[in-house]
């Protein structure tokens, strides 16, 4: 079935008017025109160029920065589907916005991980989007998407005004005179609530008008959850389409990359090499877990998951893994029977042989960065996000990591998210065999609220932040030390 | 004398003696009723046993109170641990479609462990509590119990001692049980502020403004650590808890604290910021009136602020102890604490198991003889029975505490409806 997008302009103003009456959307209703399947495929494809954008940007700066608004303004794929402060009507622009957010549905409702990472990164191009409208384009989209959050009196404000402004950086006394403040239940500001930036009380937290957008957020998260969930139900009738199924396989491989879970080295690495391994081939966050079980005989959940689904990535068996875990915790607390009772099962779980016997995949660099931060006693987490930078730079130095590598912070620097059994395996590549150098990427630490807020009379080296220069030296240096190990 | 000793090898023997006598199987099974008001409500809750031997058992569920007494009573599990309520019964779900058997509601759970306070409590390690640390559990309780009342207007907050090293709390009302997971983690989120692992220096990190939720917090704090920190916990009373302590200062204070040291000698350092005199000051002010500094409140939070484990309460179908349930290792039951007698609370004068089987073997005061007349007529003698019997005991005080825990819900779900049905009376 074909249709011109020619046609459709003849189809008149008022119609579309309806269908587009505000520049962003909630993408409630589905499209329900034809089109020609070569639109269907640049539609869906600029749209995803642009949502990995959007990703890679959402990791290496602040997601409310200038800096990263900067960047995302500048993005070439943004301008097809957007109009900067709503300032035009643009219908074919809005067009392509509806249309191409739906066939992504398509693409990426299948799976949890995909889903998740689709409503993600959606949500980042909504805030963007957001956050540039006019403000009384603001006002008109809550009208227009009935979204009825009530504003408290002036007495009220009197009487919580200190409340107010010790809640939020952003509030002042002339801010809570002059603005409206809204009354919204806590279950839709969740990120506000999260991370402290808004005043709580009796279940109620108190909004000045410029922090709606959050709200708004959320409940835009909550619509797309559930709108990705019925799509899911209806995709098999899609999927036999012969037409749509290859795209829309591309589509989602796509993002997912290589995931791991096939080994193709399965059953390669005996337990006896792992010790050596771990000093070689493994990333740091590894090395501190592997190094973490070696001393203590134990590991905590958070860290046994990490740990043992990277070691089913990097090829051991099932009964390889009971055996090292088995081992290694006998020498501490638990003795055999223990360990079968209590920890035998979360490893079989692990590789698919329980419960609903899913094959877990090892987290990539991301999922450990951003979920399930460590807190007392734990190994797991990220080294470069999640650890001190003094900390930190001593480890690196006894991994024998030049000192100039390490000094340099603060730059600028670009990098691209990687998954530590990708490091293991470029890192094996490099030492089975010759060839080009191991890339060594290093994960930036931005996250203002991480860092101390009070400044040093010297430069405090901070977890990697590396330019490419410095990453070569200490790719340099690395190779040398694999050499000598 | 108020704990029989307790051994671990005795529980055969004395579980089913718990479970036939004392167990408060009538208010356990109306607290998770919650009145009836949902259909299926008690029948699709989520229960897991620890049987003998390790043995685990999962989804576990019962159509009625008298299904769930006698299925107790023939298990006699070692642990009780409390799921979700689920789309269909538990004990049934391998028969429902796959993807269709999800875990709907469940009360808002925090769990907080002693365990994770060892790099700040110099007393004890591990497994072990002592009445100088258990302190840090009261002030747990205080900070969030208000937290979860005044920030969040939750209304229904059960505290029950885990029976070892901690804490539990079960927060019960309607809007609490109907959470998402995200709503959950936001709200743990809200309470964390001692982030990091064994890699973290410095776990309390503040800056302007100061949330109120922060002030209030360090209100309860301030009360107890004088007594707690300075004293009980001797947090510089030696160089290696000195060290410590600075180790979380910012540089620049500790540079004055260095020539401080040089004028005054080690001794006057400790002693000066003992007192807090040091930072009280004009000098010391005059340095830290730079904005940003809040090194003091930082580490006093960093000794004696909650730390709870987000993912216990993230967890829509995260599995709990449960209130009355017995700690094997300890004995102890997991009983309800009474927040009007925080202060007071002692771990150690929790009941045993082995207590109160003891107790119950005692004959019968005339007061309890004269009870019994009175309930003759009331109600069936099964009951009557078991009635009479946990009152015997020491564990009579906390079935009590329960009671008017449930009583305080039956009473606000009758509010609900009066003023949904808008029969609200003001004015007769």
């Amino acid at each position: 079935m074909q249709f011109y997008s020619r046609r459709k302009k003849l189809i008149g103003n008022s119609q579309t008017e309806q269908l587009y009456g505000h520049c962003l959307q909630f993408y409630g209703q589905p499209p329900i025109e034809n089109i020609s399947l070569s639109e269907f495929e640049t539609f869906a494809v600029d749209r995803l160029k642009l949502l990995k954008t959007v990703e890679n940007l959402g990791v290496s700066y602040v997601k409310t920065s200038e800096l990263y608004t900067k960047k995302l303004d500048a993005e070439e794929f943004l301008p097809g589907l957007n109009v900067r402060n709503c300032e035009t009507d643009e219908y074919e622009k809005r067009r392509k916005d509806h249309i191409s957010h739906f066939i992504l549905r398509l693409a990426y409702c299948q799976t949890e991980d995909l889903r998740r990472w689709f409503i993600q990164q959606e949500i980042d191009l909504f805030r963007y989007r957001f956050n540039d409208l006019p403000s009384k384009n603001i006002g008109q989209f809550l009208q227009y998407n009935n979204l009825h959050y009530h504003t408290i009196s002036i007495d009220e404000k009197k009487k919580l005004m200190d409340k107010l402004v010790t809640s939020s950086f952003a509030v002042s006394g002339s801010t809570v005179d002059g603005k409206d403040f809204y009354k919204v239940p806590f279950q839709d500001a969740l990120d506000l609530v999260r991370t402290r930036k808004v005043y709580l009380n009796g279940g109620y937290v108190y909004i000045p008008h410029q922090d709606i957008v959050t709200i708004v957020l959320n409940d835009f998260r909550t619509r797309l959850s559930k709108a990705l969930a019925l799509t899911a139900r209806s995709l098999p009738a899609v999927q036999s389409d012969e037409r749509l199924q290859p795209l829309l396989n591309h589509l989602s491989h796509a993002y997912v990359g290589q995931d791991y879970s096939i080994q193709k080295s399965i059953g390669k690495i005996s337990l006896e090499q792992i010790d050596p391994l771990s000093a070689k081939s493994y990333p740091l966050c590894m090395r501190q877990l592997h190094r973490g079980l070696r001393d203590s005989h134990h590991l905590r959940h958070g860290g046994r998951m990490q740990y043992g689904l990277f070691l089913k990535g990097i090829g051991l068996t099932l009964d390889q893994a009971l055996q090292f875990w088995r081992s290694e915790f006998v020498k501490g607390k638990v003795d055999a029977d223990k360990f079968d009772k209590a920890y035998a099962y979360s490893i079989r779980h692990m590789f698919g042989k329980e419960g609903k016997r899913t094959d877990y995949t090892p987290y990539s660099c991301m999922k450990v960065i951003l979920s399930n931060p460590p807190s007392q006693g734990d190994q797991h987490g990220c080294p470069f996000r999640h650890s001190d930078p003094e900390l930190l730079k001593q480890k690196l130095q006894s991994y024998k990591v030049s000192p100039s590598g390490i000094s340099q912070v603060g730059k600028d620097s670009g990098f691209s998210l990687n998954h530590p059994n990708q490091y293991f395996m470029e890192s094996q590549k490099l030492l089975g065999g010759p060839g080009a150098g191991v890339k060594v990427e290093v994960k930036r630490e931005d996250n203002p609220a991480t860092k101390p807020p009070n400044p040093s009379p010297h430069q405090t080296p901070g977890p990697g932040n590396l330019p490419q220069e410095v990453a070569a030296e200490i790719t340099e240096d690395l190779d040398s030390f694999f050499q000598d190990a | 004398m108020t704990t029989a000793d307790y051994d671990q090898a005795s529980l055969p023997d004395l579980l089913p003696l718990y479970y036939r006598r004392l167990f408060p199987f009538s208010q356990y099974h109306r607290w998770l009723n919650y009145g009836g008001v949902t259909k299926n409500y008690f029948q699709n809750r989520e229960f897991s046993f620890t049987l003998k031997d390790d043995i685990y058992v999962r989804y576990q569920s019962f159509s009625t109170q008298n299904e769930l007494e006698k299925e107790m009573q023939k298990m006699n599990p070692y642990k009780i641990d409390i799921g979700a309520v689920y789309s269909h019964r538990p004990n049934q779900h391998n028969t429902v479609k796959s993807g269709s058997f999800q875990a709907l509601e469940k009360e808002l759970v925090f769990d907080i462990d002693m365990t994770d306070y060892d790099d700040v409590r110099s007393c004890c390690s591990g497994a072990d509590i002592c009445p100088k640390c258990w302190t840090l559990m009261t002030i747990a309780i205080r900070i969030l119990d208000r937290a979860l009342r005044d920030d969040f207007g939750f209304r229904h907050c059960l505290w029950v001692y885990s029976g070892r090293r901690g804490v539990h709390c079960w927060v019960c009302d309607e809007a609490a049980r109907k959470l998402s997971v995200a709503a959950r983690s936001a709200v743990a989120e809200y309470l964390s502020l001692v982030k990091g692992g064994d890699e973290t220096v410095r776990k309390v990190v503040l800056s302007d403004p100061i949330h109120p939720f922060i002030t209030e917090s360090l209100t309860v704090v301030e009360n107890y650590f004088s007594q707690y920190a300075l004293l009980g916990q001797d947090i510089l009373g030696s160089k290696e808890a000195v060290d410590k302590v600075l180790a979380l200062l910012p540089e620049d204070i500790l540079f004055l604290c260095a020539t401080f040291h040089m004028i005054f000698g080690v001794h006057s350092v400790a002693s000066l910021l003992a007192k807090h005199a040091l930072m009280k000051t004009a000098f010391f002010n005059q340095m830290t009136a730079k904005k940003g500094h809040y090194f003091e409140m930082e580490i006093m939070l960093q000794y004696c602020y909650p730390r709870l484990d987000v993912n216990v309460s993230k967890g829509v179908n995260h599995l709990l102890k449960s209130p009355f349930s017995v700690h094997p290792k300890t004995g102890r039951i997991s009983v309800p604490i009474d927040l009007r007698e925080l202060d007071r609370f002692d771990p150690f004068e929790v009941p045993t198991i082995s207590l109160i089987c003891e107790e119950l073997d005692q004959p019968k005061t005339e007061e309890e003889q004269d009870d019994n007349m009175e309930n003759e007529n009331k109600k069936e003698a099964g009951e009557r029975r078991k009635m009479r019997d946990y009152k015997r005991t020491s564990l009579a005080k906390y079935v009590k505490l329960f009671d008017n825990f449930l009583e305080e819900m039956a009473h606000s779900r009758k509010g609900e409806v009066l003023k949904n049905s808008g029969e609200c009376n003001l004015n007769p």
